[in-house]
């Protein structure tokens, strides 16, 4: 087996036992970042020269027995999350030439552990979008097929996990943005509960909805990387306090008894294709035949939650990207005379057209004379729509659904009306407005070969339940060992 | 129309945006369209419903009110646009 595709679990006990290096397991990932990166397009920037210092650290501590299980593994991180010196971009002009005074909380912790940060991950502009498509920099394109997108806006990370351009990787989520792309890159991902893993450092898109998750090439990578990235940070003020399970040690595999739960509204769903619902059906068998047992439940307000999301993301959003504004970093408009036009050019070339779409919408739903209509009512919505989660969970310990109503789309097939990649977002919006955790798992393939993924949601802080049920799905299936054929060098 | 283009250039304003005549008649489409949508949500009671603006509920976040190190002065600016003698500098607000 080639180093750059082994997994997080198999590449610790090589290191540990020292039959590969840190230094040869970065080398052959930048190697391979050399190589796909010009079919792909997953980075923004690639940090080779400090990944290289950073590896041989890595082999001074493991040879001093001091390794934990991140040590010397080459992760990436997507473009939004604060790396000290290290240009984050959040894939905006804006942004273009910001190096971060420091390090986000998670930056810390993998750097803490030992991992090796080869390079930062494209995105959709300030993590809005669902294709990739609009980051200011290049598309990222899918390294199952080149003439689709990879989902988004974690696209960058996922494709570069599905291309082995890293080991594992860490996207964020604000209503899908980890499970989508995962799910169309044929890669584990999980959105955690809302509060497990700090935000400090995190660029704000929507503060009420953003959490950062792990995106990985199988279910033992995806807790690993949970593990080491959740828990209090006095820094982030809505984390939450409570003990980080061991949620590596928690995946047995049994799910004899579990009720999952089979929402009676997403049957009603229009546009879910037929590959993706005829994978759902055989998931289903594979977990009955199992001993789970399935249980019809009801979460009626579904069809209210992209309304509701569509108001309130873009509010919170208005509000968060306020602070561009030429002045303390980032970009500034080099002609305008007078303060306000200052502000008001920067704002306009500095931010790509989906980011203003978003921040018009937010500023006007936020506006006098609006704010009832709109804002609250969707704050009132979310409401009814964490209530309905709420009385799930008393017959039900999961729920399954897909994640996304169609395999990966063609780049530029939906570019032109945000309403229609807005409605493709109707299965993972409900877990950011709800705060419930939720992943992504592999679960098949469409007749063109594009993989198709499993979407299980769970109560709040049972991270484990969702971990453990897709760590037995994968053990049985075992999709998650089909490797996309990305061309080397393409031109 | 849902949004009228004299709003647009309005919520444009208050958002420190600035738009050409082109940009105005995108936008218009584009978010009446997505206004017309969340129209829907005007169908569900929700008298008496409280707003939810935090995902988990949890209490106010407190901490001691103690001095701690913090940026440096240069590692603040060093992302300025334009500092001048320490600080952020702006273009000329009163003449």
């Amino acid at each position: 087996m080639k180093l750059h595709e082994l997994t997080i679990h198999e590449a610790a006990r090589l290191l540990k036992t020292r039959e590969i290096s840190a230094a040869e397991l970065t080398d052959a990932v930048l190697e391979r970042i050399t190589q796909a990166e010009p079919a792909v397009d997953a980075y923004i920037t690639v940090t080779a020269d400090t990944a290289r210092i950073c590896a041989q650290s890595a082999d001074q501590a493991i040879r001093r027995g001091e390794a934990g299980v991140l040590t010397g593994i080459p992760m990436a991180i997507k473009d939004l999350i604060c790396t000290r010196d290290i240009p984050t971009t959040c894939a905006s002009r804006m942004l273009e030439n910001f190096r971060p005074p420091y390090d986000a909380t998670v930056t810390e912790k993998l750097n803490a552990d030992g991992a090796v940060l080869v390079g930062k991950l494209n995105m959709d502009e300030f993590a809005m979008g669902s294709s990739t498509e609009n980051s200011a920099f290049k598309p990222t394109r899918n390294p199952w097929d080149r003439n689709r997108v990879p989902g988004g806006s974690s696209g960058g990370s996922a494709a570069a996990v599905a291309a082995d351009m890293c080991l594992g990787a860490l996207g964020s989520d604000t209503g899908g943005s980890i499970r989508q792309p995962a799910s169309h890159c044929g890669v584990v991902g999980i959105k955690p509960t809302y509060g497990r893993v700090s935000r400090f450092g995190l660029v704000a898109f929507a503060s009420s909805l953003d959490q950062i998750g792990p995106l990985a090439k199988d279910v033992t990578d995806a807790a690993i990387l949970l593990n080491a990235i959740s828990g209090y940070d006095p820094r982030d003020s809505t984390s939450v306090n409570l003990p980080v399970p061991d949620y590596a040690a928690a995946l047995t595999g049994d799910i004899k008894g579990l009720k999952i739960g089979i929402p009676k509204e997403h049957h009603a769903t229009d546009g879910v294709s037929e590959p993706v619902s005829g994978a759902i059906e055989k998931a289903m068998t594979e977990f009955r035949e199992a001993g789970a047992e399935f249980i019809d439940i009801s979460l009626p307000h579904t069809d209210y939650a992209v309304a509701a999301y569509y108001l309130i993301a873009p509010a919170e959003a208005s509000s968060n990207l306020a602070r561009y504004d030429g002045v303390k970093y980032g970009f500034r408009d080099p002609q305008s005379p007078g303060l306000l036009d200052m502000y008001k050019n920067t704002r306009s070339r500095g931010f790509g057209p989906e980011v203003q779409r978003r921040i018009l919408l937010g500023t006007y739903a936020l506006s006098a004379g609006y704010y009832d209509a709109y804002y609250k009512k969707a704050s009132q919505v979310r409401t009814l729509i964490k209530e309905d989660f709420k009385k799930a969970f008393t017959t039900c310990d999961l729920i399954l659904s897909p994640v996304a109503p169609t395999p990966a789309f063609k780049i530029g097939e939906n570019v032109d009306d945000p309403l229609k990649m807005y409605l493709s977002d109707i299965f993972t919006l409900s877990a950011n407005l709800a705060g419930i955790p939720a992943l992504s798992v592999p679960c098949g393939f469409s007749p063109e070969g594009l993989p198709i993924g499993l979407q299980l949601t769970g109560n709040y802080f049972d991270e484990q339940a969702l971990l453990n049920a897709a760590y037995f799905f994968e053990q049985h299936t075992q999709f998650h060992r089909h490797r996309a054929n990305v061309p080397d060098n393409a031109g | 129309m849902k949004i009228s283009k004299e709003e647009v250039l309005h919520v444009a304003h208050l958002a420190r945006l600035s738009m050409d005549e082109t940009d105005v008649e995108t936008f218009s489409g584009q978010i009446g369209g997505i206004l017309e949508y969340v129209e829907k949500l005007g169908g569900i009671d929700t008298s008496g419903v409280p707003p939810t603006s935090h995902a988990v509920e949890m209490a106010n976040a407190l901490r001691s009110d103690e001095t701690t190190r913090h940026l440096e002065n240069q590692d603040a600016l060093a992302n300025a646009p334009e500092a001048e003698d320490g600080y952020f500098a702006v273009p000329k607000v009163i003449e």
